[in-house]
């Protein structure tokens, strides 16, 4: 088990022909993910490391019976790409572009109402099922198979918390990267609800950063809904108001969307909140031997 | 980005939306001759700088005739303007914006934002005008009315019009509202805004509904399809190492502190900073290399770090996915043999192309130090600071 993507999961890559898909195309195919298409326009007919390119997502799904995509088209073109997956009824397209002007995203979101497809993004590292399936481009190594379910807004920070899991003999299910956007597809309370219903995910990291209100809502869903424990981590505490941390959605404005409103938040949920990020591996060890799971968690 | 009041008046001056005349000046004599050509009774100086506040802070002068206006010029031309935006240290008026005075019956507030819940733009409306919305937000939120709007339509005529109603704009000066709105939506869409603001909105002795300020913010992202609105840029208003960056496409952000970072990726960028305070350190800035740096862009972002006198020492904090560790250490050793490195460099480096990075880091002869985590690089940053 483990969520939204496995061992079978066939992938196509839209704008495989630009120099960071190829390499990531690479990556992927290494790690023993399933790429059975390409999409560039205008470059059908090419094969690229052995994948079948091909003009259109449409064609790509008629020839491989795929079900997901990921995109690394450059940021003018992206929300395209984006509504071309839908079109194309895939369950899940993963869209690691940055930079996508934010009236684009509306479009898309407003488009994609009522239709089939999930998507995880923009602006995000991608999904990575341990040791199954990676789409995106977070490095495999340090993934370990096992237990723990992650989510974050932030890519590094999630390689940040991987890594410590691993390094302390934590394996994980899914590694889901929502992205740093203030609009994207699948948001925290969908990759919470997906993890609580996984008989495989025994605990969930939670990482999030200051901007809007996202962490908020997720604590109070968890609250409500959430069987297994979950741990916490806020990115910008000591972030200054009004300025604008890199990723689009993070800033503190009017008040809103500091660090320590959404601990506030979480920690009244239920949600141990990691002091540092270089404790979130300790943070959620501590929580799984006091719910007696950490034997159960433990790969090693 | 965000641009100037009478830039900003400019543009809605296009979309039909009512402005009062008005001009910028660059000077006392510019201020005075455009106080002319206007010939109102009352002249408005205003200050133009990219804050909000400026009429507490005392940039926003009412001149009864044309020697007031050199006066107020000349006291604000240069004048450092302390708002509660600008923070403590102010910024210099350097433009004056003039502008013929209204007969003000009474004053509103009207914005469109993204609201980030709904994946909406949304108009938001207030009779509370002139004063701090957030305020208003937190004492009266049932005096802020919402009109969240489908992309697909756009903003609807009778959605400006229930707005309008509900701000209890007088029945007569509904249409002319109504069209301010419309207007305004629309220059908000077509220049790809992430903040439009009036406030106040005013409607006037002679029955005119008028945007009497204009705060406008610009989707950084979107700024390629904007040449005209890139024109609009104001240099002098911000931090030039910032203006630096951005020509390299690096997401850098001035701080206070001495310890200068480099990082991969906004969320470990943050939580970097936030590990420096956590020992006691202080960062001198937020830095996002991003995803596709070249070994070229992290050398400027390193020359970047090093041109702050303040910065006196260094902590690379690289977990490498898109971006390689290679490239990083690359650039990290073209740019100290290029300045030289005379503060202390700590490096931590996890990721693509771990070890290739280390290699070269290890070869190039430069006195740095390896760190395990970020705990322990930002520990051995805090120590060799002192």
């Amino acid at each position: 088990m483990a969520v939204f993507i496995n061992k079978d999961t066939k992938v196509i890559v839209q704008g495989i022909t630009g120099e960071t898909a190829l390499f990531h195309t690479k990556q992927m195919l290494d790690y023993g993910t399933k790429i059975v298409a390409g999409v560039t326009p205008g470059k059908g007919g090419l094969e690229i490391e052995g994948v079948p390119v091909f003009n259109t997502v449409a064609e790509a799904v008629a020839a491989t019976g795929a079900t997901t995509s990921v995109i690394y088209v450059p940021a003018p073109f992206a929300a395209d790409a984006i509504l071309e997956a839908v079109d194309a009824e895939l369950e899940l397209t993963i869209c690691i572009t940055e930079h996508i002007p934010v009236l684009d995203m509306v479009k898309v979101k407003r488009y994609m109402e009522g239709k089939k497809t999930r998507l995880v993004g923009p602006n995000c590292p991608g999904v990575i099922t341990a040791d199954e399936c990676k789409i995106g481009i977070m490095p495999g190594y340090i993934h370990t198979k096992g237990h723990v379910g992650v989510v974050s807004r932030s890519g590094t920070l999630t390689y940040e918390a991987v890594h410590q899991l691993t390094q302390a003999g934590i394996g994980q299910t899914t590694a889901v990267g929502i992205g740093g956007d203030p609009v994207n597809g699948t948001n925290f309370i969908d990759v919470l609800e997906a993890f609580n219903n996984d008989p495989e995910t025994y605990a969930v990291v939670m990482i999030g950063e200051i901007g809007g209100t996202a962490e908020e809502e997720a604590a109070e869903w968890i609250k409500a809904n959430m069987t297994k424990p979950v741990v916490g981590f806020i990115g910008g505490q000591t972030a200054p108001p009004g300025k604008r941390m890199g990723h689009a959605g993070a800033i503190i404005s009017g008040g809103k969307g500091t660090a320590a409103e959404k601990i506030k938040a979480m920690n009244a949920a239920g949600i141990e909140v990691a002091e540092t990020p270089s404790v979130i591996g300790d943070t959620l060890i501590k929580v799984i031997k006091e719910k007696g799971l950490y034997e159960k968690c433990k790969t090693h | 980005m965000n641009i100037h009041e009478y830039q900003g008046k400019e543009i809605l001056r296009k979309y039909g939306v009512a402005v009062p005349n008005g001009k910028v000046a660059f000077s006392p004599d510019e201020a005075v001759k455009v106080a002319k050509e206007l010939g109102s009774n009352v002249t408005v100086v205003k200050a133009q700088i990219h804050a909000g506040g400026r009429g507490k802070a005392g940039g926003v002068k009412i001149a009864k005739n044309l020697d007031e206006v050199r006066t107020y010029a000349k006291e604000l031309i240069g004048k450092i303007l302390v708002t509660h935006q600008t923070g403590p240290e102010g910024k210099e008026v350097k433009r004056l914006y003039i502008e013929e005075g209204s007969d003000i019956q009474k004053e509103y507030y009207l914005s469109l934002v993204l609201d980030r819940a709904t994946s909406r733009v949304t108009m938001m409306g207030s009779e509370e005008g002139g004063m701090d919305i957030e305020e208003v937000a937190e004492s009266n939120p049932e005096k802020i009315f919402k009109e969240v709007v489908d992309p697909v339509v756009g903003l609807t005529g009778f959605q400006a019009r229930r707005m309008a109603f509900k701000m209890n704009i007088p029945a007569n000066l509904v249409g002319k509202a109504v069209k301010l709105m419309l207007g305004l939506y629309q220059a908000f869409i077509d220049k790809d805004a992430s903040i439009v603001e009036i406030n106040p909105l005013v409607i006037t002795g002679q029955g005119e509904v008028l945007a009497l300020d204009a705060k406008f913010n610009f989707d950084a992202n979107a700024l390629y399809r904007h040449k005209d609105i890139v024109e609009l840029r104001d240099f002098d208003e911000e931090d030039p190492k910032e203006i630096e960056a951005s020509k390299y496409d690096l997401s850098y952000i001035s701080l206070d502190g001495n310890i200068g970072c480099m990082v991969n990726g906004a969320g470990l960028a943050m939580a970097t900073m936030d590990t420096i305070s956590y020992y006691g350190g202080s960062p001198a800035n937020f830095l996002d290399v991003g995803g596709g740096a070249t070994a070229e862009k992290v050398t400027e972002a390193f020359k970047i770090i090093l041109s702050d006198p303040q910065v006196k020492g260094i902590f690379v904090n690289i977990f490498g996915g898109i971006m390689k560790c290679n490239i990083i250490a690359e650039g990290v050793v073209t740019a100290a043999k290029e300045i030289g490195l005379a503060v202390p460099l700590v490096v931590r480096l996890e990721g693509t192309n771990v070890e290739l990075g280390k290699e070269i880091l290890n070869a190039s002869g430069l006195n740095i130090v390896a760190a395990d985590s970020m705990a322990d690089g930002a520990q051995k940053i805090v120590g060799l600071v002192g």
